[in-house]
C-alpha cells in the first residue's frame, strides 16, 4: 500500500502552482502538509487524491497510475476531506455518513437499505470523531466544526487505507483539534492533512512536507523541516525552537517586520 | 458541542453502539409514507374517475374496465362506457403518468444541478420541448411518437440555452434560476409566435395548451407513450441513486466518492430531458409539479434518492392527478388550465423553499 508522486506539475492560466514535485508516502503515519497561503498545498491533496490529473508526472497508487485506475477502486482505498463542504440539501448525519459506504457497495446493495456492515462502519466513524449517537442529527443545525467533523467521519465510514485532508483543523476549537490529530496520528492509515499550526503539526506529525511556490523544499521528520532557517525563509517569520523531551521541536515566532522585544530579549541579539 | 462530558476520540475503534447510526428515525416513515402512496395512487384513480357531469360510480369504472379486458361483465351502456374509458380514464392516467414524471425529473435535477429550485419547468426544459413540438405539428409531421422527438430536440436546444447562459458548471443556483426563466419566455414565445401564425389549420392545440399545459385531450396511446417515459426516467434514476446521494457536495465530492460525475450528469440529464419532452408532448408545459413534490416528499421521507425517487413518483401522480380533477371540475362546465392550478400551489411553495435556504445559510 503506497502512494507516491512523481515529478507531478500543475499550472492554471499558464501559472505553474505545482512545480515538480516527487513525494513518497510514509505508510501508516501522519504527514503534515505545510506552507504559507497560495503554496499549492490543496493543489497538491488534489492531485495525490485524483482529483486533477497533473499535466506532467505520476501519482502512482501502488505502483498503479492513479488516472487508469476505476475511480471506484480507487474511492475504496482513498478518501479526501476537502476543505469547504456545503450543501442545500437537508440531510441527517448519518445521510452524510453514509455517503462514504458508497465505494463499497455493488450489485444490489447500491439500491437496497443500508447492509449491516455499512451500519456498523458508520457507526465506528462516528465513534472515532466522538460523534456516537449524532445519527439523527440535521447537517443544517450543525456549526462549521461539527460539519467537518461529520466529514471527517463520512471519510473513515470510506476505509481508507490513504486518508487527505485539507486543513481538517478549520473551524474546529483546540479540544476537538488535538483529539482530532490524536485520532489520525493513531491511525493505522497512511493520512496528510494540510496544517497551519506549526505546533500542532510539530506534536502530532510523524513527517512533515514544507512547501513554497509550488515546489517542495523539505521534508522529513518535524525537527528537520520545523528549523529557525526554514520558517524564515518559507514563512518570513523570526521562529525560537525549543526541543521538548520527546524530541518534537516548540515554536515561539514573530514577523520579521515586527521586532518584538519579548522575543529580542529571548535569545539576547 | 456538547460541554458537559468532554468526548474522547480514541485511534482504535471502539465497540459501537448499535442503533445510533445506520437506519436513521425516520425509517419506518418513509417506509409508510410509500406504503400509504401505494395504497392511496389507485384509490384516487378510481375516486378521480367518478367526478365530473356525468354520474357515473366506482362500480361503473371497474365495469368498464372489465368489459373492455374481455372479463364476463355485462358492459355500460356505450355513451357511459365512452365516457369511462375513452374520456376519463386516459386523462386521469395521463394526469398521473405526467405528475409522477415530472416529480422524478424534478428531484433528479435538484441533485444534479445542487439548485434546490431546479424542476423541468423553471430550467425552460418544458418550454423548449412545447416549442419543439409545436414546431413538429406546425410541419404537420404529428404523431405521440414524433411529437416526442420534436419536444426532445426542443428540450435539449432549451437546456443548452441555460447552459450557456448560467455557466457549464451551474455553480451558481441564481443565475441558474435567472437563465432558466429567460430562456423559458423566449421558447414560450416562439410557441405562441408559431401557434398564433400557423392558426388552426395544421395545430389543433392552443397556445394555452402548450405554455400552461392541460389533460384534456389525453388519449390512451399518449398514457402508453408517457408511461414508458416516466417509468424509464425512475428505473435509470433509480439505479444511480447512490450516485445522486453522493452529489449532494458537490462534484468533486462525489467523484472522490468513486462516482464519475461526468457520466452521471450527462446519463441523467438526457434521460431526465427526454422523459420531460414526451411528458410535455402529452400534457404541455405544466409547471411546479418537479419543483413542489421532491420538496415535499424529501421533508417527509428524506433526502437519499434511493427512497426518494419512488416516493416522488407515487405522490407526484397523486398531486397532479387531483390537481387536474379539481382544475376540471372546480368550475365546472368550464375548466381552467391544470398549470394554472399548480402554479397557485407552486409559487407559495417556491417562496417558502427560497426562504428557508436564506435562513439556512
Amino acid at each position: 500500500m503506497s502512494l507516491d508522486a512523481h515529478d507531478i506539475t500543475w499550472s492554471a492560466n499558464g501559472a505553474p502552482i505545482i512545480d515538480g514535485i516527487t513525494v513518497s508516502l510514509p505508510q501508516g503515519r501522519l504527514t503534515g502538509l505545510l506552507g504559507p497561503n497560495g503554496s499549492g498545498k490543496s493543489t497538491l491533496l488534489r492531485l495525490l487524491a485524483g482529483l486533477l490529473r497533473p499535466r506532467a508526472g505520476t501519482v502512482l497508487l501502488d505502483g498503479r497510475r492513479l488516472g487508469e485506475l476505476p475511480r471506484r477502486e480507487v474511492a475504496r482505498r482513498l478518501a479526501v476531506v476537502a476543505q469547504e463542504t456545503s450543501t442545500d440539501i437537508d440531510m441527517t448525519v448519518t445521510d452524510v455518513v453514509m455517503l462514504g459506504r458508497i465505494p463499497h457497495r455493488t450489485g444490489l446493495a447500491r439500491v437496497s437499505g443500508d447492509g449491516p456492515r455499512d451500519v456498523l462502519e458508520a457507526e465506528k466513524a462516528l465513534a472515532r470523531c466522538g460523534l456516537e449517537g449524532w445519527g439523527d442529527r440535521r447537517w443544517s443545525t450543525l456549526s462549521g466544526g461539527e460539519r467537518q467533523r461529520v466529514n471527517i467521519a463520512r471519510a473513515l465510514a470510506q476505509r481508507p487505507t490513504e486518508l487527505l485532508l485539507d486543513e481538517p483543523t478549520n473551524h474546529l476549537d483546540i479540544h476537538h483539534q488535538l483529539d482530532l490529530l490524536r485520532m489520525l496520528a493513531d491511525a493505522p492509515t497512511t493520512v496528510v492533512a494540510s496544517l497551519h499550526d506549526l505546533n500542532l503539526a510539530a506534536q502530532y506529525c510523524d513527517h512533515l512536507l514544507l512547501m513554497e511556490a509550488g515546489r517542495l523544499v523539505a521534508s522529513g521528520p518535524p525537527a528537520e523541516v520545523l528549523t529557525e532557517q526554514w520558517l524564515e525563509r518559507v514563512y518570513r517569520v523570526r521562529a525560537t525552537v525549543t526541543l521538548s523531551p520527546d524530541g518534537r521541536p516548540h515554536l515561539r515566532y514573530t514577523s520579521l517586520d515586527d521586532p518584538s522585544p519579548a522575543f529580542t530579549s529571548g535569545d539576547g541579539r | 458541542m456538547t460541554s458537559h462530558a468532554p468526548s474522547r476520540t480514541t485511534g482504535t475503534a471502539r465497540p459501537a453502539v448499535p442503533g445510533t447510526a445506520g437506519r436513521g428515525r425516520r425509517w419506518p416513515g418513509a417506509l409508510s409514507l410509500s406504503g400509504a402512496g401505494l395504497v392511496a395512487l389507485p384509490l384516487s384513480v378510481a375516486l378521480a374517475v367518478t367526478v365530473g357531469a356525468a354520474d357515473l360510480s366506482i362500480g361503473d369504472m371497474f365495469r368498464s374496465v372489465a368489459a373492455h379486458l374481455g372479463l364476463p361483465v355485462a358492459a355500460l351502456p356505450p355513451l357511459q362506457d365512452a365516457i369511462v374509458w375513452e374520456l376519463r380514464l386516459p386523462r386521469v392516467l395521463l394526469a398521473a403518468l405526467v405528475g409522477g414524471g415530472l416529480a422524478v425529473c424534478g428531484a433528479v435535477l435538484q441533485a444534479l444541478t445542487r439548485n434546490p429550485l431546479a424542476d423541468p419547468y423553471l430550467l425552460g426544459i418544458s418550454s423548449g420541448a412545447s416549442t419543439g413540438a409545436v414546431a413538429i405539428l406546425i410541419l404537420g409531421l404529428g404523431s405521440a411518437a414524433t411529437l416526442t422527438v420534436g419536444a426532445f430536440a426542443g428540450s435539449v436546444a432549451a437546456f443548452c440555452c441555460v447552459l450557456a447562459l448560467a455557466g457549464a458548471g451551474m455553480a451558481s443556483p441564481v443565475r441558474v434560476v435567472l437563465a432558466g426563466v429567460a430562456v423559458s419566455q423566449l421558447f414560450g414565445a416562439v410557441t405562441s409566435l408559431i401557434v398564433i401564425w400557423a392558426g388552426d389549420a395544421h395545430s389543433t392545440r392552443s397556445v394555452t395548451f402548450w405554455l400552461l399545459g392541460s389533460l384534456a385531450s389525453a388519449t390512451w396511446s399518449g398514457a402508453a407513450l408517457c408511461a414508458a417515459a416516466a417509468g424509464i426516467a425512475l428505473a435509470v434514476c433509480w439505479a444511480a441513486a447512490p450516485a445522486l446521494d453522493a452529489f449532494a457536495f458537490g462534484r468533486e465530492a462525489a467523484e472522490s466518492m468513486g462516482v464519475s460525475p461526468v457520466r452521471t450528469q450527462l446519463t441523467l440529464l438526457i434521460v431526465t430531458a427526454l422523459s420531460t419532452s414526451a411528458l410535455v408532448a402529452a400534457s404541455g408545459a405544466i409547471g411546479f409539479v418537479g419543483l413542489i413534490v421532491p420538496h415535499a416528499v424529501r421533508f417527509l421521507a428524506g433526502s437519499r434518492h434511493r427512497v426518494l425517487l419512488p416516493a416522488c413518483a407515487l405522490y407526484g401522480a397523486i398531486f397532479l392527478l387531483w390537481a387536474d380533477t379539481a382544475a376540471r371540475a372546480l368550475f365546472a362546465p368550464r375548466e381552467i388550465p391544470v398549470g394554472v392550478l399548480t402554479a397557485l400551489i407552486g409559487v407559495p411553495a417556491f417562496a417558502a423553499v427560497m426562504r428557508r435556504r436564506s435562513t439556512a445559510r
